[in-house]
């Protein structure tokens, strides 16, 4: 029955369909399943197992009585814990927000429960999605199930960790810098930054606005466009949200690259690359080129500031939405009789924030300052357009651009814990995608030293559909490698 | 000493105006219409910036402030950002203000308009942008000796709209005046009903002879504007005097002491931190929807008052007086539409109605007056049922009451005494019991007003003046007559 757990969302959909299992049967094999390795993989900050049951039940009766169900009808999902939900507390695994319970569902979250999903938790990630390892989490670190000694990638490390281990079908992560695509590459999955715009940002506790969306960690690309279908669509409550008329991604999940061009930027493969990393990601490439598709290396000049500028942008943008952490209206509060407000207020954001987090409110706080304002944001503001323009140039030549997810394997804990930058740097591959606001997709193409790697493409806007068929080719037709759950 | 009290004051204003008419606010579908509501009713996860909520613009209060712009002869910009304004105060549920700005890439919603003041004087505005109010803080007795502070978010999240202007105003009493007719143009405009309690505030900037600029904060009227600018002109011309140097500050209008206190020096100025906000989108505003709104511009303050000189005959600084408080101009026309005679009708109401209620602290909607009201007080006038001098006090009774003339008059006993037979026999009691005044008036005509005036007190004040003359003066020649005899 185990092997219930290792099968795509659209194959349990089917046996839930056909009432071959049932979703009742299937979500206990999942808190089953929890059970039994959650103590050491730490996947979840908070399981909704009760809620979970009854919504399956829910399903089930619908099923019985030949009542119509939704496209992803009693499949379990696992939601990173910066995505609200109704009635469950959301803490953004911040002290900050441990006893947060929002009173509205995320946009996103509707339509998941509107497609009879099952959210079975909320996922570890570095609080407030500042992180690329879930080490920065208030609850603790999560484990890499491939190797309980490596971190699972963050921000959005606990919805990776949770698919991988078999603990959830599905999960939702949120993508700022990469938060998403890294941790998808270092547990051997497949994430999906959809374009700006595309999915509902309504009930996501920000981080960093105009960089981030929320995006699917599957284990497959079918998966990967089945619930990206769901989750993607206009919502009137987020006005950066596009009303653009799409067609569903399932419908692109076919074996063809043929004549596709593939842009190569060598910056991608520059200093701090692993060479075996390196090494992978090319032989992937030189995979979709025998099945039809044509490579050529590039330059982008523009790349070497990416980096740079997102973290001015993404700590600007930071420092102002996190204000309103006061402990005045909700979260978490000291006592403070006897305290004026602005001591009040710099009491409990001294103690109710990480390190990590605190460390970027600063640098936001500082870059958009009286007299930095123009050298640091707005210069920032500046490459952030030239990376745009670069690459609307290059997407003139290309379909799509090919590069390494993660520019290094799954690191062990505590290894970049000491010097920030070192951690920064993991994110210099896929911060390009969030700034020039385009999709992107980490898919497994192998493994080194026994650690997954992934390979990330990226597409012009709205062209998530190029993204899916190269994923799924290149998917279909890589051979499966040796890596095994760890758990 | 005398050259300081001569130095040029120049005053600029930053006025900050509700949009009152609005359903919702600025950027939820929460209620705007918060007054005499319990406190926190009027909120949501939106205006209360709960963790993952975010802001949609009010398309409507886009189109009124655009209206505003056009009222106040402006640029509309095609394309407007928003900004945030970022500093912690527990008024502002986020710890910034989504706001405009004019600086480094911003662009509000208007630039460079003017308003031309009664008298001709022009005052240049500078720009108008759209922000959220922030919620309204209480405390017990003064802010420096409350113990606790209470938070009220009803009013957070409210759409402003913020008209600065240039340092063109010379006086408070020009200011006052400056105020005055924007609120006219707004409440003409349909926008914002500056009646409403704290629905117009503003700050002000003030320097003598081009010194240092001091900033005044908290202003919560036209009339405290004017006490404040006063009271802070006095206080810079007392250190000019000592010879002290005026420094750079912003200071806070303690409407219960009636003085400015310091808030902060120049040297520890805020720095807000704007940054474009990332959760909206760029409003852009077509010449096509500009051209709609200009076409749908109602009759403005000048052209209202133009039209009421013209149409009713009444002289200009009746027309001037009407038209500044949008009310009672329809309430004048109202009224002029039933009674014949509209300049005294303009009297009436520019000079005793409008003294009363400055009296009473009262706008003309508290009332319970109708026009009704007050045509069947001046048909009582003009049939010579009442006096004018009781007719002031009818109209203030039907300002209280709503009752109409005929119905107070009688309540009161008010009417005029035309009883000729009743006052000759008062007039033969005052006769009797005044023998040395009888005897002057004989001679005298000031002593026949003594008489008169006797007469008129024995009745209360309601004996037909007129007639008590008459019967006064029969009274006398009778008396000459029986003498000569």
């Amino acid at each position: 029955m185990s092997d219930l757990l290792e099968l795509p969302a659209s194959r349990l959909i089917s046996k839930i369909r056909a009432q071959e299992v049932s979703a009742e049967e299937y979500i206990s094999k999942c808190y089953e399943r929890i059970e039994k390795v959650e103590k050491r993989i730490h996947a979840f900050i908070t399981l909704t197992e009760k809620m979970a049951l009854e919504k399956a039940r829910e399903v089930d009766a619908k099923i019985r009585s030949n009542r119509s169900v939704g496209s992803l009808a009693g499949i379990a999902v696992a939601v990173k814990d910066n995505i609200c939900t109704l009635g469950v507390r959301t803490t953004c695994a911040s002290k900050m927000l441990e006893s947060f319970t929002p009173p509205y569902d995320a946009t996103v979250v509707e339509r998941l429960k509107s497609q009879d999903a099952v959210i079975i938790g909320k996922t570890n990630m570095d609080e407030f999605a500042m992180g690329s390892s879930t080490e920065h989490s208030r609850f603790g670190p999560t484990r890499n199930p491939y190797d309980l000694s490596r971190v699972p990638g963050g921000s959005s490390g606990g919805s990776a960790a949770a698919v991988a281990s078999l603990e959830a079908t599905l999960a939702l992560g949120s993508d700022t810098g990469g938060s998403v695509r890294c941790p998808a590459s270092f547990c051997n999955l497949v994430g999906l930054k959809p374009t700006y715009g595309l999915v509902s940002r309504y009930g996501l506790i920000a981080y960093a606005n105009s960089l981030e969306q929320i995006s699917p960690i599957t284990k497959c690309v079918a998966d990967a466009a089945l619930l990206t279908d769901v989750i993607a669509g206009h919502d009137n409550r987020d006005s950066t949200s596009i009303d653009a008329g799409r067609s569903s991604l399932s419908r692109h999940l076919v074996e063809n690259v043929a004549g596709m061009r593939i842009g190569v930027p060598q910056e991608f493969f520059g200093r701090g690359t692993d060479r075996d990393v390196s090494k992978v990601v090319w032989k992937a490439i030189t995979k979709l080129e025998e099945l039809g598709a044509s490579h050529t290396e590039i330059k982008l000049e523009c790349l070497d500031y990416a980096l740079a500028s997102y973290y001015i942008i993404a700590t600007s943008e930071a420092s102002s939405n996190l204000a309103r952490y006061d402990g005045l209206r909700y979260g978490f509060r000291l006592e403070d009789d006897g305290y004026d407000w602005s001591t009040a207020f710099s009491r409990n954001r001294r103690s109710g924030f990480g390190a990590e987090v605190k460390r970027r409110i600063m640098l936001g706080t500082f870059a958009l300052s009286a007299g930095y304002y123009d050298e640091y944001y707005l210069k920032a503001q500046r490459v952030r357009t030239l990376i745009r323009q670069e690459l609307e140039k290059a997407f003139k030549s290309f379909e799509l651009l090919a590069a390494p997810t993660m520019p290094i394997l799954p690191f062990r804990l505590k290894e970049k814990l000491r010097d920030p930058l070192e951690m920064y740097m993991c994110d210099v591959d896929t911060v390009v995608a969030n700034l020039a606001g385009i999709p992107a997709i980490s898919v497994p193409c192998g493994s080194s030293r026994g650690l997954p790697v992934g390979i990330q493409f990226m597409a012009p806007v709205f062209r998530e559909d190029l993204l899916i068929r190269a994923a799924y080719t290149l998917e279909q037709n890589l051979v499966q490698t040796s890596l095994k759950l760890k758990i | 000493m005398q050259e300081v009290a001569d130095l040029k004051v120049r005053i600029g204003l930053e006025v900050h105006c509700q949009l009152t008419s609005l359903k919702s606010k600025l950027f939820c579908g929460c209620s705007a219409d918060y007054r005499q509501s319990e406190p926190n009713t009027h909120i949501c996860p939106v205006c209360m910036g709960l963790p993952g909520t975010l802001p949609v613009v009010n398309r409507r209060a886009v189109e009124d402030a655009v209206l505003a712009a056009l009222a106040l002869n402006m640029e509309v910009s095609s394309r407007t950002l928003f900004y945030r304004k970022n500093y912690f105060y527990p008024d502002m549920p986020k710890n910034f203000q989504i706001s405009q700005y004019d600086r480094a890439g911003g662009i509000p919603i208007a630039k460079n308009g003017y308003i031309k003041l009664d008298g001709g004087k022009i005052v240049r505005i500078t720009r108008l942008q759209l922000e959220e109010d922030p919620g309204k803080l209480s405390y017990e007795g003064t802010i420096e000796t409350s113990r606790v502070a209470l938070v009220d978010y009803n009013r957070a999240g409210v759409a402003l709209i913020e008209i600065v202007t240039e340092p063109d105003m010379n006086s408070p009493r020009e200011a006052r005046v400056f105020l005055q007719k924007l609120r006219s143009i707004l409440e003409h405009l349909g926008i914002s009903s500056g009646e409403l309690e704290g629905s117009m505030r503003c700050d002000a900037n003030i320097s003598i002879e081009s010194g240092t600029r001091v900033e005044i904060k908290n202003i919560s009227s036209f009339k405290e504007a004017e006490r404040a600018l006063n009271f802070e002109i006095t206080r810079q011309r007392n250190l000019l005097r000592k010879g002290m140097r005026i420094g750079r500050e912003t200071r806070h209008w303690d409407e219960t002491r009636r003085i400015t206190i310091s808030l902060r020096v120049k040297e520890e100025e805020e720095d807000y931190r704007y940054f474009p906000e990332p959760d909206l989108v760029p409003i852009v505003i077509t010449s096509e929807q500009i051209e709609n709104r200009k076409s749908a511009m109602p009759e403005l303050p000048d052209r209202h008052k133009e039209r009421l000189m013209a149409q009713y005959g009444i002289p200009l600084q009746n027309a001037e007086v009407l038209t500044e408080n949008k009310a009672l101009a329809e309430f004048f026309e109202e009224c002029a539409r039933k009674y014949n005679r509209p300049d005294l009708l303009s009297n009436w109401l520019v000079g005793d109605l409008l003294s009363y209620l400055y009296e009473m602290g009262l706008e003309l909607r508290e009332t319970k007056i109708t026009p009704e009201n007050v045509i069947s007080m001046l048909k009582l006038i003009d049939c010579g049922t009442i006096s004018g001098k009781i007719a002031k006090d009818v109209l203030k009774e039907m300002l209280l009451t709503g009752k109409s003339a005929e119905e107070i008059v009688e309540e009161k006993s008010m009417k005029r005494i035309a009883d000729e037979e009743y006052l000759k026999q008062l007039t033969e009691k005052i006769f009797a019991s005044n023998p040395g005044a009888v005897r002057d008036a004989l001679r005298m005509e000031k002593a026949v007003r003594f008489l008169v005036g006797q007469l008129m007190k024995e009745t209360c004040g309601k004996a037909d003046p007129q007639l008590a003359n008459i019967v006064i003066k029969e009274r006398l020649k009778r008396l000459r007559d029986e003498e000569s005899r």
